[in-house]
């Protein structure tokens, strides 16, 4: 398996169920075909705590890079299923 | 084979293996006392699941009318419908007092009463005056009680120069011939090197292992690691076969619906819309203890009164308390329940549904943190050089079933206690004896073996399998029968492993084989939890047997103990319950008929 993506799949075991799901969802089934710029911006909110990623999953926040809140926005799609 | 990896060596005092709120406690405890101290993870500290306790941590503070750590103590010896250790209880519920107030003094906001004292809110299982009346005992920080916790305790860990490897995943103890524990071998997931950390104590703090069963309201995280390595050091685990059904999951997710919920006034319905558990629990109704409310529940469905298309689950009403109240006291719940159920708690009920949540089990250990087991007829022998703490280990406070709000205070209180006896016990900097190397290479090969399987059955399919099983087999109400094949299911999957397959041979974060060690720890934990289970012919606390629907105090007040051996074959054994208390400022409290 590629290091990038191993590294990113470890890096979404979060303390929190909901956002192991959600940040898992993403990088399965979303993540392959987003492009470069999307991606980095995935790996960097991987690096956000979990109260604050929560927050940002509930819409209580939004991330202020433009391209970090549309990857936010993919994830809160997975939560329609 | 196993000579062509190169171990990188480390000496400490201690190392603390899992940086949760127990591992990190006692980290930050041991900096402190001027033990060179090193923390492994294999996730970064604040991504450990303490992060999502919301409900709080108790202590028998009396902010919020009079209470007594006797009265803690009572509750906590009946929740655990007897089979906790007494001395181990009356020290937790002595210690929990002073150990809120440290954490406060260190930087936890917890929320406050209009005087400015520590707010407590009501929880299942917490009286006042031995059964009479609610006790106001829990303290939190909103909902985010866990998360405060932890980031407190990793800030005070890194100001007294603990070191940290993070993302490092512990493989096995490093026993010595005589029994001792002489360190950890653990693997560095990002740079792909193998170490070697030699250390007078090794602490485990890794938590449950919730993972082993399909629906639980765990982190992907909590995988037993530690409870594996212990069980491949040929030690045994204890009372594995108490499993805790949290009453309020959401229903299909299992994301979790915190006890806070009952705690501030929310109460359950059935498909008629009745408050079933003031039949079950006349006096503390939907505040009774976990595994009296989530057994309530399962009943109200099999009867047929469950809610929702299938019947098959309950309404967690909250909409009574109005917005206000949900907001300033349970702010995340009500987002929670809106994206991961679909509702908004403020106007309708949320559906839930009793699941996975914590293991009573686990490691044994006396109320210092030392692993102990039977050994020449001793049934505290402790076995030198070896700790567990936190949910990892079974001290046992807990006995049968823990209460809401006594695990936060469990972590606190033994990972600070762990941290006294090795200041205690351990001269800092002393030399370490020379490594067993017949030890390390054993661990070399399990893991090169592992990296390089070839089989035909893929990690994924057989924990899945595994889940099932357990989820089936071994759920709130068993039975010999329905235990019996879910071992048969198990077993396979046992054998299955012999045969796993995985896809990458890198040392750079290979998931695959992370995951794969993690399920085989997961196994060893399935396996002795469920033949500790049909091996327990009793109805007591969390493991409810329909074919044994009493407890017996005269045969089963005792924990058992279970060995694994190579072909998943358990072997049981016991030790007594500790029936009296650590000082004679309080009376053992002896068994009676638990009614809530």
């Amino acid at each position: 398996m590629d290091e990038q993506l191993g590294k990113l799949r470890w890096r979404c075991r979060r303390g929190m169920k909901e956002l192991d799901l959600l940040t898992l969802g993403y990088l399965e089934r979303y993540y392959p075909t987003a492009s470069a710029a999307e991606q980095q911006a995935f790996a960097e909110l991987l690096e956000v705590q979990d109260p604050l990623l929560m927050s940002y999953m509930v819409g209580r926040e939004t991330p202020a890079d433009a391209t970090m809140a549309r990857v936010v926005g993919v994830i809160r799609t997975l939560l329609a299923e | 084979m196993s000579n062509a990896y190169q171990l990188i060596e480390h000496n400490y005092d201690v190392i603390v293996v899992g940086a949760g709120g127990a591992g990190l406690r006692a980290t930050f405890g041991m900096a402190q006392k001027g033990l060179k101290t090193a923390c492994l993870t294999k996730v970064f500290p604040t991504r450990s699941h303490t992060v999502a306790a919301q409900g709080g941590m108790s202590a028998a503070l009396g902010n919020m009318g009079q209470d007594l750590w006797q009265w803690h103590m009572y509750d906590t010896v009946k929740g655990s419908d007897w089979l906790g250790d007494q001395d181990a209880i009356e020290y937790m519920c002595r210690e929990a007092m002073p150990a809120v107030i440290e954490l406060e003094h260190y930087g936890v906001p917890f929320s406050r009463t209009e005087e400015g004292k520590i707010y407590q809110r009501p929880f299942g299982g917490m009286t006042t005056n031995y059964g009479e009346g609610t006790a106001q005992r829990t303290c939190a920080a909103a909902d985010r009680t866990g998360h405060a916790i932890l980031h407190t305790l990793y800030q005070q860990a890194l100001r007294h120069d603990a070191e940290f490897f993070i993302e490092y995943f512990a493989l096995d103890l490093i026993m010595d011939d005589s029994g001792t524990c002489r360190g950890v071998v653990a693997w560095d997931l990002a740079e792909g090197t193998l170490h070697l950390f030699r250390a007078h104590q090794t602490v485990l703090a890794t938590g449950g292992y919730g993972r082993a069963y399909f629906s639980a309201t765990s982190a992907h995280t909590c995988t037993g690691d530690g409870n594996g390595m212990v069980l491949r050091a040929g030690l045994p685990l204890q009372d594995m076969e108490f499993t805790q059904f949290h009453p309020t999951g959401i229903y299909g997710s299992g994301c979790l619906m915190t006890e806070g919920c009952r705690g501030e006034g929310g109460y359950l319905t059935n498909s008629n819309g009745d408050r079933f558990m003031e039949r079950y629990a006349p006096n503390a109704k939907d505040l009774a203890s976990r595994d009296v409310v989530s057994r309530s529940m399962t009943i109200e469905i099999r009867e047929g009164r469950g809610v929702g298309e299938h019947k098959d689950h309950i309404y967690l009403h909250l909409e009574h308390l109005g917005a206000d109240v949900i907001n300033e006291r349970l702010p995340g719940i009500a987002e929670t329940a809106r994206i991961f159920a679909g509702v908004d708690v403020t106007k309708e009920p949320a559906p839930v549904l009793p699941t996975v949540h914590y293991n009573m089990g686990g490691i044994p250990t006396n109320y210092h943190g030392e692993v102990v087991i039977l050994k020449d007829g001793n049934p505290d022998s402790v076995v030198p050089g070896l700790m567990a703490i936190g949910e990892a280990a079974c001290v046992s406070v807990h006995g049968a079933n823990r209460l809401g709000s006594n695990s936060l205070l469990d972590i606190v209180v033994f990972g600070r206690a762990a941290a006294n006896r090795c200041a205690a016990s351990i001269k800092p900097n002393s030399a370490h004896p020379a490594t067993p190397k017949a030890a390390v290479d054993k661990i070399l090969a399990r893991f090169d073996g592992l990296r390089n399987a070839k089989g035909e059955n893929p990690t994924a399919s057989l924990r899945m399998r595994m889940q099932r099983t357990m989820q089936n087999h071994a759920a709130v109400f068993r039975t010999g029968e329905s235990m019996a094949e879910g071992i048969q299911l198990l077993e396979e999957v046992h054998a299955g492993f012999d045969h796993i397959g995985v896809s990458d041979r890198s040392l750079v974060w290979n998931s695959d084989l992370v995951e794969t060690l993690e399920l085989d720890n997961l196994l060893g934990c399935a396996m002795v939890s469920i033949k500790s289970a049909i091996n327990r012919p009793e109805s007591r606390g969390a493991h409810a047997r329909e074919d044994y629907p009493d407890r017996n105090d005269e045969g089963w007040m005792k924990h058992t103990l279970a060995w694994l051996g190579p072909k998943s074959e358990v072997t049981i054994d016991y030790r007594p319950v500790h029936t009296y208390t650590l000082t004679n400022e309080v009376d053992y409290i002896p068994p009676k008929k638990r009614t809530y």
